[in-house]
């Protein structure tokens, strides 16, 4: 039979999203579901409980009524004690949790054998953005964080040159390109503000130019992307290479949005106390980091301070201030879960923990904590490219035994017959015959050592090179054309200019063409 | 010139040579090592020529032959198409291997060159001009094949006589057999004979080794030829008691060996398997091997790419030897152009066996002006597939066949391929619905986010920058 997917209202003190809407209760009907939404639990975000009647939607009244009869519990914030008592055993739940900061809620959740998928938990490969509800926060937070900058700022962000006077553009500086970081960029640069973002991932530089910013990137040598397209700790080195940057960018800024997060970790401080005071007054920083700790030392996280004359916004609440948009997004990414989770639309849930997303995601299974998921196996930034991604690694068996490190008994039996060979050789040849012999052995090691880091761009022109050095030959037939011998009888001499004058011309050719064609392909390299 | 002065030049023009090849292994210093491999044949040739073994009657004759072949092989070099360029090295492979055994023969014949050799000395000397014809006649007769087959003057496909491996089992026999015969003659017209039969079959044995192996193993077999010509260039150096052939053609050698076992390594083959000749020897006929990926391709016009290409942010060109053949890369750059002056992250995915030489596309990219860092190696661009909007394919086929990874019964399986297939889109550029040269089917193009693009890829290239312009 089908089961009933249960939406309460949110709890939290000023939360106002909603962890279904209408659309979306339709599509989840379709897919077999049966859905019950509390009353008034779109109020928020604007949507009424009449609309979600007419989608399809039950309304229960009584919030315990809904959390019993529900086998599917939809909801944004995790969980409140009071709220997991009423959970009915064995029930699934999808919500935020951050199980990290949360080990009581897991505990608790995990003694009533529920199955819960965490939101934030959400693997980021490419597979999984489509319910990547971190990203569609990430990006409403972003756009919010100008939109309140631009509200307590008290001048224009574009430049006008008026009746009444000149006024100079807005300058805005972000810190952190990640996806709240793009979408205050790209909000801020339709807002006609000059701006200037950093991030320690050089890579998104192209992505910053993209929306029209300015790259200020801190030029100290360090790789920054870690694991699953996130941030990572930088050395002391470049920590303060990057303060020095702060400082500069933080001193000609209006307006700052910090957005820098690391997975796990406080919010690493980037703006100091100093780099407050040196800012202009009236200036405004908006701390996007404030609920884990925030990026700048004075946020009060929840609240407006203002300090040194300059307003520094501590919302932990953006995404809930745009709360129709942030509730759709947010809806949109539980249908897609929802769809992952049930494939054949028969209104049963199936949690495959063999699938990589569905693994990830999902915290704790039938009362057994699963998290923290296995690393995931593909990294959603570029990986430096020294580093090869595992993906590309599986080999065939059998077909492996090229790059394979030879086996021991390999190496010893390949020992065993250079020494068989070399004490063949040495018993037999002729000591002038060793001497040329050692030569042939060494030479062949340094072409090895030569060639082996050779770039496989430059295969062609090496080849080309390689087969004009070996026109070398031709000194074969340059000592057999005129030879200081005494006696010339009995020799044929015609045939043997003959054979060695064609020898030599055949052999210019190579090598005059060989040089030249070299010359001319290398030509066309350039950077 | 004296004996010492000439063996110290010889040394310089050793030296050199290893700078040469050592500064071909980057982009920056490559011009100057050509530079210094021209220095250093130039210093070989004329220790030589004034050195104390060429005496001032053989002048006239060297600079004649020096004069002719220049004359030829600059013209050649100069008119040479960049997309012919694996054919001109194949081609000049084969004169290198053709001077060997003429070198070889001539020295047989000359009774100055032997008369002073004693006992095993003697034997030796013999043996080594032996070894010297046999591998310049293999180099010269395989090169040849692979210019035909490379110039498609012969057939791509392996050309497979029942029992080979007996055949050459019983050429090897027989090259062994004469060898005996050859080193325990008493005079040179009673060695001429086993000598003649043993070239007739290395010559026999050079084309079949290279009819033997499918165009898509080319690159190798090239690299191979290049090697052996480096081989035959040793073997007469010990012939004549030259250490600078020998250092030579074992450095020669030794690369191409390496840079066949890299190629190898890079299509996950069995070194010995390519040369031994044959696709898929193992796995019965690959057509039939694994499920024929059925369904549906979804076909794409040239207006709807340039629609894709403009709404992308990442693209990535994954270019094949369709490119080569319909000289697309100038098109090519003139799309990378626009994109990149639109802001779109345009950059290169080269397989290290596109195309039939190794670097063939980046030489063809780099004619065609494409700056050489966004040009980038498969190792380097396979984990960026899944963050790119747009998978351009010309021309390529087995290099992007999601069936090396996923078919373990497939002819190709382990094979290390561009993973183009993970790009949100794959445009596929194909002149129809053909099979690549390993003659395996490719699932790619019935994936849900490949679009065909059927055509020759630089008329439809065009038509694409046509409509990005428009």
């Amino acid at each position: 039979m089908a089961q009933l997917i249960g939406v309460p209202r949110e709890t939290a003190p000023g939360e106002k999203r909603v962890a279904t809407v209408p659309d979306v209760v339709e599509r989840l009907v379709k897919l077999g579901f049966r859905v019950a939404v509390q009353s008034g639990a779109g109020d928020g975000a604007n949507f009424a409980d009449d609309t979600y009647r007419a989608a399809g939607a039950e309304i229960i009244p009584e919030a315990e009524q809904l959390w019993v009869s529900a086998d599917i519990i939809f909801k944004v914030r995790p969980p409140e004690p009071d709220e997991v008592v009423m959970l009915s055993e064995g029930a699934t739940l999808v919500s935020f949790i951050w199980p990290a900061q949360h080990p009581l809620l897991m505990e608790a959740l995990a003694a009533k054998k529920a199955t819960v998928l965490a939101m934030d938990s959400v693997p980021r490969i490419s597979r999984a953005q489509k319910l990547d509800a971190l990203s569609s926060m990430a990006n409403i937070a972003g756009y919010r964080a100008v939109i309140e900058a631009a509200h307590h700022f008290g001048r224009f962000f574009t430049g006008q040159i008026t009746a009444a006077g000149k006024v100079p553009p807005a300058r805005v500086f972000i810190i952190g390109a990640g996806v709240a970081g793009l979408a205050a960029i790209g909000a801020a640069v339709g807002l006609g503000a000059i701006v200037r973002a950093n991030d320690t991932r050089p890579e998104v530089a192209d992505q910053v130019r993209s929306l029209g910013a300015e790259f200020a990137g801190v030029d100290y040598q360090e790789e920054g992307s870690g694991v699953g397209g996130y941030a990572k700790v930088m050395s002391e080195g470049f920590q303060r290479a990057q303060r020095e940057v702060f400082a500069r960018e933080a001193k000609e800024a209006d307006i700052v949005i910090t957005t820098a997060l690391i997975p796990g970790k406080p919010a690493p401080k980037l703006i100091t106390a100093e780099m407050v005071r040196s800012m202009k007054p009236g200036s405004v920083i908006v701390d996007l980091a404030a609920e884990q700790g925030g990026n700048c030392e004075l946020t009060v996280p929840g609240e407006v301070a203002v300090r040194h004359g300059v307003t520094i916004i501590g919302y932990t609440d953006l995404p809930s201030r745009l709360a129709k948009q942030s509730s759709t997004l947010y809806a949109t990414n539980l249908l897609r879960l929802t769809e992952e989770l049930c494939k054949p639309k028969d209104g049963r849930l199936n949690v495959n923990m063999d699938d990589e997303v569905i693994r990830g995601t999902t915290v704790i299974k039938d009362g057994t904590v699963t998290w923290p998921p296995p690393p995931p196996k593909l990294s959603a930034a570029p990986p430096k490219p020294a580093a090869k991604p595992p993906a590309a690694a599986p080999k065939a068996a059998g077909h492996g035994g090229a790059t394979a490190p030879a086996s021991p008994r390999a190496t010893a039996i390949i020992f065993l017959v250079a020494a068989i060979l070399f004490g063949l050789i040495g018993a037999y040849a002729p000591a002038t015959f060793l001497e040329h012999f050692t030569v042939f052995v060494l030479a062949c090691f340094v072409g090895y050592m030569v060639i082996w880091n050779v770039t496989p761009s430059l295969h062609t022109p090496l080849m080309s090179v390689t087969n004009a050095i070996s026109s070398i030959i031709t000194i074969g037939a340059l000592v057999q054309i005129a030879p200081p011998v005494a006696d010339a009888g009995g020799r044929p001499t015609t045939w043997i200019i003959a054979l060695a004058v064609v020898s030599i011309a055949l052999v210019a050719i190579n090598m005059f063409g060989g040089f030249a064609v070299t010359q001319r392909m290398l030509q066309m390299f350039r950077k | 010139m004296s004996t010492t002065l000439a063996t110290v030049s010889y040394l310089g023009a050793i030296i050199l040579f290893i700078l040469s090849l050592g500064g071909l292994s980057n982009p920056e210093s490559s011009r100057r090592g050509n530079l210094y491999g021209m220095i250093g044949m130039t210093i070989a040739v004329l220790a030589t020529v004034l050195g104390p073994r060429v005496t001032a009657g053989g002048y006239p004759w060297i600079v004649g032959a020096l004069a002719v072949g220049a004359a030829i092989g600059l013209y050649a070099a100069r008119v040479v198409k960049m997309t012919q360029m694996p054919e001109l090295v194949a081609l000049m492979h084969s004169l290198v291997g053709l001077a060997a055994v003429l070198i070889g023969y001539a020295n047989y014949i000359d009774p100055a060159a032997t008369a002073h050799f004693q006992g095993a000395e003697k034997t030796i000397h013999e043996l080594e001009i032996y070894i010297g014809v046999l591998i310049g006649a293999v180099t010269f007769s395989g090169s040849l094949i692979a210019f035909g087959k490379l110039s498609a003057k012969i057939t791509g496909k392996p050309v497979l006589i029942p029992a080979r491996h007996w055949i050459n089992l019983a050429g090897l026999l027989v090259v062994i057999y004469c060898g005996g015969w050859f080193i325990n003659t008493q005079s040179m017209a009673e060695g001429m004979t086993p000598l003649a039969i043993m070239t007739v079959i290395a010559l026999a044995f050079g084309v079949h080794m290279v009819m033997a192996i499918g165009g898509a193993d080319m690159p190798v077999v090239v690299s191979m030829l290049n090697s052996y010509s480096g081989w035959a260039a040793a073997a007469t150096g010990f012939m004549l008691n030259n250490d600078l052939l020998i250092v030579t053609g074992a450095l020669v050698g030794s690369s191409g060996a390496i840079l066949s076992y890299i190629m190898c390594r890079a299509m996950n083959r069995n070194f010995v398997a390519v040369i031994a000749g044959g696709f898929g020897t193992g796995g019965g006929a690959p057509a039939a091997s694994g499920a024929a990926p059925a369904g549906e391709v979804h076909p794409i016009s040239a207006p709807e790419t340039a629609e894709l290409l403009r709404n992308a942010r990442n693209v990535i060109i994954v270019p094949g030897y369709g490119m080569a053949v319909a000289q697309a890369q100038h098109t090519v750059y003139e799309i990378t152009r626009w994109l990149r002056e639109k802001k779109v992250n345009v950059r290169f995915g080269i397989h290290p066996v596109a195309g039939r030489m190794p670097g063939h596309m980046n030489v063809l990219l780099a004619e065609a002006k494409v700056p050489y860092d966004i040009v980038h190696e498969m190792d380097e661009i396979n984990a960026d597939f899944p963050d790119t909007d747009v998978a351009m394919v010309i021309g390529a086929n087995d290099i992007v066949n999601p069936a090396a990874q996923e078919d373990p019964s497939s002819p190709i399986a382990g094979m290390p391929v561009l993973e183009v297939w993970r790009a949100k889109t794959a445009v596929v550029m194909k002149r129809s619905m053909a099979t690549g040269y390993a003659g395996v089917d490719n699932p790619l193009f019935y994936k849900d986010n490949t679009r065909m693009l059927f055509g020759d890829a630089k008329k439809m290239l065009e038509e694409v920058l046509a409509a990005l312009k428009a």
